[in-house]
């Protein structure tokens, strides 16, 4: 291993023989932007259906096709490989190792992704179309009643989850033991803690997913009775399961993004993190609390009342560790001296609208009221101002504070606010009004709806388009600053900013901290 | 190899470019593929329609096979080489045990399902409690024992009797695993089973322990009595699976006392082929190749770790599925 100090291989088989965490990490974030583009063109069908009321466009099962895949593809294609991608270029160069600790097996967990999501998008093209019955695939709709592209979803789930799976092990094996000597667990970027956690919890769960696509396949071909009363199963035991998996899901999607608002708040607020022991132990008892508040997506299920009080009171809960998460971002910016470049823009752009996405949470938390806001655009509006305000605002901010490090090349910040300001706006032009129309009574997933929803949806329609045409300046502007955007070489590309990653050249050279540095 | 000193800094290896994992999702998404397409050729397929299915299946398996097989030979050279650092063997220590870690939770929701439908679901159908609403419309006459001897289905009269709710037939076993039906003690398979697997988890544990005083021949004997008895366990968990389907009508359609019962035993099963496969390589590496001393010996290791889970998993096993 004496010729050490390669820089990358040439053509092709550098990414498709990478074992380099940065190749990797690269990736996975073009990969997941196209998945983003893919989902986000399937979100336009929809809000086309839904401009006015009336069969407009596509018949019913396409709708319904639209709605599956979209929300597949954005939480499984889109945000969780973009925060793996993340993960795989900062946390080595955060905690000062020379790569992440098992570099085959990371390539590995990044190929088995573009066949996969290559071949669920394919069963849209099958005889009987693609999975229609919603992204919660629930039984029986996903099971009797599924077209025969349910087999070839079912293994996209099996190989999904496999990727995920390996992706955490590597990341935990990573952080705890590749740390840079002095490099404490206390001492470790809270991006770094955020992402320890998450993979945790996918280690947990991804095989609970597993399980339940499992018996899925198991009553579709071969006669089990999982999911059927007929054989003496249940299919809300379906529910149970895959919502064991899916709350904890929902945490897997939002930690890794309260990990980098943790990193760019302070940045640009030249101020360090506002109690950084109470936001590491906040997020472990999220992680920990999140095993036990799932059936807060059945209480209309028919549960009995001791279970509806337990799971209300449970989820009320988080809204505790989750309060004390925004109170520090917000207690870190206090006095400090704020500057508002681009990233800081999208983080408190998130501060602002996950906090209002956590506050409607608590509103279908309380299981009474819940009866009526079930299933309607209410939860829809709930769960988008959470994963596309929360996660996604984090991703872009990621993006933009960390590209000039990786190509060392300065963004257009004109530009970057431009995104930044439509993104606002039209986010919430396409979001809240479904706050109403959804406690008005207008169900989710249904093609139509009555007349009186109709101007809501309309503006809602409107702003969508106009948010995922923004995107694509987004797009723009990453690529023209990989090609021709200003270049820079300080070390530290933002002032305020902390931290190892900003100790190492710009742009970061292709192996850092082959030599761990002494953290002190 | 020389073991490290804490002061010393040895470099981490990182291998430059590899086609292992390219080729691993290529032969893991290819054998997923194809086994899709044979279960929906069975499921929806025309009979009289020849399709390639299973030769995409078999080549995307071997492919798959036969790189994992390549990938492990390039680990096991670079270590002989003196390529892993402690450092290293470190990670692979917490990455099997991660792994393990995810395979307990995938046993975890086959236990849960068990767990869930024998104290929930059972009671409801036959209209006990909260969920039991139901029981008049849908399944009067259904009453619940475990094993379920006769599935909702069946009390109502068969599937064509009642039109709603129906996806399958499902007909109820003859005769379970339970204890409680056994002739004797002593003629009871999962009985025996459960003495030999929980005896190779101490073989492997007496090999073990050879290795540390680095008494090779102890290892060979006992790391190859382990899978002696791992071997023999699988054998009779076939002769198992024989016996109900051939005597006592008990099969994956049997409702759901068969439908966990197969779930729960087959994975166990599948795990148990897996570890006894590591059990073995490991004992060739050590016979052939006079691999593994006291102080390096990770592979040994890992796969001794895996067993013992299996063996875990078969004890709650024995107790939830055959005699509870
Ligand atoms: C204060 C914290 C939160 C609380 C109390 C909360 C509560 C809830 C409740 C009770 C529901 C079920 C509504 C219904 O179906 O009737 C729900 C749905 C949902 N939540 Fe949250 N939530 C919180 C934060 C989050 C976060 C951080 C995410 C993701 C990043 C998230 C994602 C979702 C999703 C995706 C759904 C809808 C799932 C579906 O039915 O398709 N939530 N939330
Ligand atoms: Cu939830």
């Amino acid at each position: 291993m004496g010729a050490h100090h390669h820089g990358p291989a040439k053509g092709l088989s550098r990414w498709l023989f990478a074992t380099n965490h940065k190749d990797i990490g690269t990736m996975y974030l073009w990969f997941s932007f196209s998945m983003f583009i893919l989902g986000g063109s399937f979100a336009m069908v929809i809000r086309a259906e839904l401009f006015q009321p009336g069969m407009q466009l596509v018949d019913p099962l396409f709708f319904n096709q639209m709605t599956t895949l979209h929300g597949l593809i954005m939480v499984f294609g889109a945000i969780m490989p973009s925060f793996v991608g993340l993960a795989n270029w900062m946390i080595p160069m955060m905690i000062g190792a020379p790569d992440m600790a098992l570099p085959r097996m990371n390539n590995w967990s990044f190929w088995i992704l573009p066949p996969t999501f290559l071949l669920l998008a394919s069963t849209l093209f099958m005889e009987g179309g693609g999975p229609a019955f919603g992204w919660t695939f629930y039984a029986p709709l996903s099971t009797t009643y599924a077209a025969p592209s349910v087999t070839f979803f079912i293994f996209g789930i099996h190989m999904a989850g496999l990727s995920s799976i390996m992706g955490s092990i590597n990341i935990i094996a990573t952080v705890m033991n590749m740390r840079a000597p002095g490099m404490t667990y206390m001492k470790m970027p809270m991006f770094v803690w955020t992402w320890l956690i998450t993979a945790f919890l996918l280690v947990a769960v991804m095989p609970v997913l597993a399980g339940a696509v499992t018996m899925m396949l198991m009553d579709i071909h071969f006669g089990t009775s999982f999911f059927s009363a007929a054989g003496g199963g249940d299919p809300v035991l379906f529910q149970h399961i895959f919502w064991f998996f899916g709350h904890p899901e929902v945490y897997i999607i939002i930690l890794p993004a309260f990990g980098v608002v943790s990193q760019i708040i302070p940045a640009f607020s030249r101020k360090p993190l506002f109690g950084y022991d109470s936001m590491v132990y906040a997020t472990a008892s999220i992680a920990l609390l999140s095993f036990l508040v799932w059936a807060h997506h059945m209480y209309t299920v028919g549960m009995p009342v001791a279970g509806e009080l337990f799971f209300m009171y449970a989820t009320m809960l988080i809204a505790v560790p989750t309060g004390v998460k925004v109170f520090n971002w917000v207690t870190t910016m206090w006095r400090g001296s704020m500057t508002f470049e681009t990233p800081m823009l999208f983080a408190i752009g998130f501060l602002i609208l996950f906090t209002i996405g956590g506050f409607t949470g608590l509103m279908l938390s309380i299981a009474p009221a819940d009866f009526q806001y079930h299933d309607s655009y209410f939860v829809v509006a709930h769960f988008h101002y959470v994963m596309v305000a929360g996660a996604l605002f984090s991703m872009t901010a990621a993006v933009y504070y960390w590209l000039p490090k990786w190509c060392g090349r300065m963004y257009n910040e004109t530009m970057g606010k431009t995104h930044f300001w439509i993104s606002f706006i039209s986010f919430n032009v396409a979001f809240f009004p479904q706050h109403f129309v959804g406690l008005a009574g207008m169900p989710r997933r249904i093609p139509d709806y009555a007349l009186q929803f109709a101007d809501f949806n309309m503006m809602s329609s409107i702003g969508a388009f106009v948010y995922g045409l923004s995107q694509l300046l987004w797009g723009y502007n990453v690529i023209s600053t990989i090609v021709a955007g200003k270049p820079i070489s300080d070390e530290k590309v933002w002032e305020g900013a902390e931290g190892l990653e900003w100790t190492v050249a710009t742009p970061a050279p292709f192996h850092t901290f082959e030599t761990p540095p002494q953290v002190k | 190899m020389t073991p490290q000193t804490s002061t010393e800094f040895e470099k981490y290896y990182v291998p430059e470019k590899s086609r292992l994992a390219l080729c691993a999702a290529t032969g893991l998404f290819l054998s997923l593929f194809g086994a899709a397409n044979v279960m929906n050729d069975m499921t929806y397929g025309d009979p009289s329609v020849e399709t390639n299915s299973w030769t995409i299946f078999l080549c995307g398996l071997f492919f798959f096979l036969a790189t994992l097989f390549g990938w492990f030979r390039t680990t096991i050279k670079e270590n002989r080489a003196g390529l892993s650092s402690a450092q290293m063997k470190k990670s692979y220590a917490l990455g099997m045990f991660w792994f393990i870690f995810s395979e307990v939770m995938f046993f975890f929701v086959f236990f849960s399902a068990l767990f869930y439908v024998r104290n929930l679901v059972g009671p409801w159908l036959s209209g006990e409690g909260d969920g039991g609403r139901m029981n008049g419309l849908l399944w009067p006459g259904f009453e619940y024992t475990w094993p379920m001897a006769i599935t909702p289905q069946e009390a109502m009269g068969g599937a064509a009797s009642q039109p709603i709710a129906n996806n399958g037939d499902f007909v109820s076993f003859e005769k379970s695993m339970a204890i409680s039906e056994a002739s004797a003690w002593w003629k009871w398979l999962p009985l025996w089973n459960t003495i030999i697997l929980v005896s190779s988890s101490v073989t492997v544990h007496i090999a073990h322990s050879g290795l540390l005083a680095d008494n090779k021949r102890k290892f060979n004997l006992w790391l190859g009595i382990s899978v002696l008895l791992g071997m023999i366990f699988v054998a009779l968990q076939a002769l198992e699976y024989y016996e109900a389907y051939a005597h006592y009508g008990l099969t994956l359609n049997s409702g759901i006392y068969g439908s966990t019962f197969f779930m729960l035993t087959g994975f166990h099963g599948f795990h148990v082929i897996i570890g006894m496969t590591m059990l073995l390589v490991q004992w060739l590496r050590s016979v052939r190749a006079g691999h593994f001393s006291a102080e390096d010996h990770f592979g040994f290791e890992a796969s001794s770790w895996y067993w013992h889970f299996v063996d875990v998993v078969w004890v709650l096993l024995f107790l939830f599925v055959y005699v509870l």
